[in-house]
């Protein structure tokens, strides 16, 4: 930012401490259908919303949402915050401008599977693999809703719908492995009706520093309703999914008798606790270096394995803005005092005289 | 030997050769050299669109002509009064462009079967007659080369690829030149980094002058006088570099953070080159994965605050259309450079064309009125790019600078402008939480506030989809699209009451108007100078603001009989001219990824004055 754009800038009228969830509402009624999952997932973010300003020390000004298109992409109209609603799969591109430019900012980028999988896959790439300090929301409901009902990226092989009446010949990809392939620096995974497991997610993605991804399994009841009732259903889920949590075993099951482990060929297996002996028990490492783990886990699938559910990866490296304005530090303490009129004649130049 | 040299008040050489044998660092230093001597240049580089195309064969040929002269210049010259063959393809490729009975300096050890075999020649053109119209000189450079550089610890590969330094040492020679100012420019290059390069390269210019002089291979030398620029500080500049520098300028001058976002394309990544090394200066220049996020990340950066820009050339336009889009309806400024070479498709990359101005245009879905600028010159980029940066930030909207292959890479004698004389455009940014709606207007320009993100109190969405005009809010309103659609339009043509008129040069009203725009200016021009030595009735005038028109263009048009237009394309300007005057102007039309010769456009003048024979003949 330049002098002029700092001085302009006036204090905030209120402390980075005192906001409420109701600060973060916009005037705008959301338009998304009865029943969506988009509603939980937007009412858990601004429930946390003044927990992650405090936090993070971040004045509800600095927060931006970018999205692309799509439902998921109505976002932040509803969120009482500056909210840019760009183009299909280029969010990404839209905050990698600004974050380089403002890295004071708190950037969210709002995406969904088709926006994000199909047109925004090579942006998505790119901005995991540079570290680019952005929070991506990715609202996984496995179809295009906007458009009312063609099959995604994510939805499964052999779906039927409007576009593919013979059912999907391509294998869905899965974002969580895309996401750890592309070196993304913080992976997790909720679910829009699970608001604790959300509300947790969403905290840990806001403070990390770097990208920070979340796919949101979320329901769309109107174009694809129940595709993740199997596991994702409150009675259901004890059984049919297991919460990853840094250094905690990998157990799960309603009496905790289950536990997920890997044999000596990295293949998984559900075992019964009462099997294996305790030093078996595997512990989950979101902190290592070493992605394997989390992409095995990532591989996980209902109905074989419990769906794995919250952070799978965060570690800690350089953001992208952070090694570009270190560039720039540096390369001012090299060659200090430059100066607009030696620029220009640097090059080949002579006199004329009079 | 030492006769007086012959006095010539102009020189057009041109250098060619295999693209791996350094002609366009030859023609760089020799036309530098010159600069400095105090000629005024103009220069156009050819090279093909591989990196290293098959050495000997005329696919692989590189070339440069200079133009030197002790008058003003406007055009790198029609045709060379010399040229240098490195081997038998670049005289097969150019002997044709060479004027009658003009000096051939040939490397005669270049002239092997396996060569002429590659060039597709039968015969050897030193023996079947090919070259007898001409002045020749052959020289022994690679030989001669290899010689001087024997004691140096070099490979073969390595020492031959200083035979372009014993061909500049000949040339220096031959237009009565000392090495001096080559040898600076050999040592700025090579000093620090690689010492034996330097000696090898100073000795290889050595020996080709000490070979022109000893061995009187040629019979006599030149000599051009300076010619009269107007006093100051100069420096040879080419477009692309000068764009780079307009834009730092503009920055500095508006106190914004210059973005550069891009992804490379040929002819265009030279200025990111150029802004990459800026970092010192806070310019951030940053490669982006792929066209569209070079132009996503200028909207997110405008957005943010900072001067933002990209560059391009026509491919890269066209996988930036909706972006610039969003940039159109978000009412963000933000400046697209194209530098503008053949088309369509791949097309060709090195080569010059001006046929992406209706891509300008129009190029985008629905009614998407944008500001167009146009450089006309190597010097121009820097005044326009700076313009462009203006006229961005003041409307708040995308503005498209078109420049082309030809100034890109051409370069010309550049006035150096004094910094503390720029004008200062400091724009501010909204604050005002009290008068604050995201689609209010400033009733003077009719662009919105640039309300950043930061700012306390001002959060607001804006986005692809329309707006209602004042609130911003999504609307889908009839009446208000329509009001959408004629806000956008009068806040472009606005613009008209804030740029210059158009200049006419020559007299107002007449019988013949050559109209241009971009990089024909300097052909048009010499053209027409041509055409009053000889009394002819006819003026020219070039725009440099393509959207808006200068206000007074219509009124130019309806003081001449005729309008000429000559453009690098099939009639763009014509279109959008008869379209708004209804003027029945005519068009003079090539697009062979060449830029105009002089002959061509003063043949279409005397035919236009010839065929139209005035309405009032009483």
């Amino acid at each position: 930012m330049s002098e002029a754009q700092v001085l302009q800038i006036q204090d905030s009228s209120i402390g980075v401490q005192d906001y409420q969830k109701e600060d973060f509402a916009s005037d705008q009624t959301p338009r998304w259908c009865p029943g969506c999952g988009d509603y939980s997932i937007l009412a858990q973010l601004q429930r946390v919303m003044p927990q992650i300003c405090a936090d993070t020390n971040t004045p509800k000004e600095n927060m931006v949402f970018i999205s692309g298109i799509g439902c998921s992409s109505r976002f932040p109209y509803y969120m009482n915050t500056y909210g840019f609603h760009s183009i299909h799969g280029r969010a990404p591109t839209l905050a990698l401008g600004l974050q380089v430019s403002r890295p004071e900012l708190m950037t969210w980028v709002i995406t969904g599977d088709g926006d994000s999988l199909s047109i925004g896959g090579n942006h998505l790439m790119h901005c995991l693999r540079r570290n680019l300090n952005v929070k991506i929301l990715l609202f996984n409901n496995r179809i295009y809703g906007l458009t009312k009902g063609q099959y995604s990226p994510t939805s499964e092989l052999g779906k039927r719908t409007k576009s593919s009446p013979l059912g999907s010949v391509a294998r869905p990809l899965n974002p969580i492995s895309i996401a750890l392939a592309s070196q993304a620096t913080f992976v997790a995974r909720a679910i829009d009706r699970d608001p604790k497991l959300l509300q947790e997610v969403l905290l840990q993605a806001a403070q990390h520093k770097g990208s920070a991804i979340v796919e949101i399994y979320q329901n769309c009841n109107i174009f694809n309703d129940g595709a993740f009732a199997d596991f994702a259903e409150k009675k259901v889920r004890a059984e049919q999914t297991v919460k990853l949590q840094h250094g905690q075993p990998l157990v799960f099951g309603k009496q905790k008798d289950k536990a997920v482990v890997f044999d000596k060929n990295l293949q998984p297996q559900v075992v019964n606790l009462a099997d294996i002996d305790e030093t078996d028990i595997l512990k989950h490492d979101a902190h290592s270096h070493n992605p394997a783990l989390s992409y095995a886990l990532s591989q996980l699938d209902y109905p074989e394995f419990p769906v794995p559910v919250g952070v799978f990866r965060a570690v800690e490296a350089p953001t992208y803005e952070q090694r570009v304005h270190q560039q720039v530090v540096d390369a001012k303490a090299q060659q200090p005092n430059a100066d607009l009129q030696q620029l220009l004649e640097a090059g080949d130049t002579w006199t004329v005289s009079e | 030997m030492s006769q007086a040299p012959t006095p010539l008040s102009q020189v057009i050489i041109r250098f060619a050769g295999d693209s791996g044998d350094g002609i366009q660092a030859t023609g760089a230093m020799f036309s530098h050299d010159s600069a400095v001597l105090g000629h005024d240049i103009s220069t156009l580089p050819d090279f093909p669109a591989e990196i290293r195309a098959p050495a000997g064969t005329i696919a692989g040929l590189s070339s440069f002509q200079l133009n030197f002269s002790s008058r003003r210049v406007h055009t790198p010259g029609d045709a060379p009064d010399v040229l240098v063959a490195m081997n038998p393809a670049a005289v097969k490729a150019h002997l044709k462009d060479l004027v009658p009975g003009g000096t051939v300096i040939l490397n005669e050890d270049a002239f092997t079967e396996q060569n002429l075999k590659l060039a597709g020649l039968e015969q050897d053109p030193r023996e079947d007659g090919t070259l007898d119209a001409y002045r020749v000189h052959k020289a022994p450079v690679t030989t001669m080369t290899a010689e001087a550089l024997k004691e140096l610890a070099l490979t073969p590969q390595q020492a031959l690829l200083c035979k372009n330094m014993y061909t500049l040492g000949l040339v220096c020679w031959l237009f009565d030149r000392d090495t001096a100012f080559v040898e600076e420019l050999i040592n700025a290059r090579f000093g620090k980094k690689a010492p034996v390069l330097l000696q090898a390269n100073t000795l290889a210019l050595h020996a080709g002058y000490n070979f022109a002089e000893t061995t009187e291979m040629f019979d006599s030398r030149y000599r051009v006088e300076k010619a009269e620029l107007p006093p100051g500080r100069y420096r040879r500049i080419s477009g692309n570099t000068a764009t780079a520098l307009g834009l730092v300028a503009a920055a500095q001058t508006s106190q914004r953070q210059l973005m550069y976002c891009t992804y490379p394309i040929t002819p265009a990544s030279d200025i990111l080159h150029e802004l990459a090394k800026l970092r010192h200066m806070g310019v951030i220049a940053g490669q982006t994965e792929d066209e569209i996020a070079a132009m996503g990340a200028a909207v997110g950066a405008a957005y943010g605050g900072s001067l933002a820009v990209t560059g391009t050339s026509g491919p890269g336009v066209a996988l930036k259309s909706e972006a610039i889009g969003l940039a159109v309806m978000t009412e963000l400024p933000v400046v697209i450079i194209n530098v503008q070479r053949g088309g369509p498709s791949t097309g060709l990359p090195t080569k010059t064309e001006q046929a992406d101005l209706l891509q300008a245009m129009y190029g985008r879905n629905g009614e998407c009125p944008l500001v167009v600028v146009a450089p006309e010159s190597p010097g121009d980029c820097f005044t326009m790019a700076m313009e462009a940066c203006r006229l961005a930030m003041k409307y708040m909207t995308p503005v498209f600078f078109l420049s082309d292959g030809y100034i890109a890479n051409g370069s010309e004698p550049w006035q150096v402008p004094d910094v503390k004389q720029l004008p200062y455009i400091v724009k501010a940014n909204h604050t005002d939480v009290d008068n604050f709606q995201a689609y209010q207007r400033d009733p003077e320009t009719l662009a919105r506030p640039w309300a950043v993100p930061g700012t306390p109190g001002l959060e607001h969405r804006i986005g692809g989809l329309e707006k209602e005009n004042g609130s911003g809010n999504v609307n889908q309103e009839p009446q208000n699209h329509e009001l959408m659609v004629h806000l956008r339009e009068q806040k472009i043509a606005g613009i008209a009451d804030d740029i210059s008129e158009l200049e006419v040069h020559g007299k107002p009203k007449g019988r013949l108007l050559v109209l241009g725009w971009g990089g024909t200016a300097g052909a048009i021009r010499a053209a027409v100078e041509e055409a009053w030595a000889k009394g002819l009735d006819v003026s020219c005038a070039h725009l440099r603001y393509i959207n808006p028109f200068p206000k007074n263009l219509g009124e130019v048009l309806s003081n001449f009989d005729q309008v000429l237009i000559p453009e690098i394309n099939q009639g763009q300007l014509r279109l959008l001219v008869r379209a708004k005057y209804l003027v029945d102007a005519v068009g003079l039309n090539k697009v062979q990824g060449q830029p105009f010769n002089t002959a061509e456009i003063s043949a279409k003048i005397q035919q236009c004055l010839s065929e139209n024979l005035p309405q009032t003949a009483a």
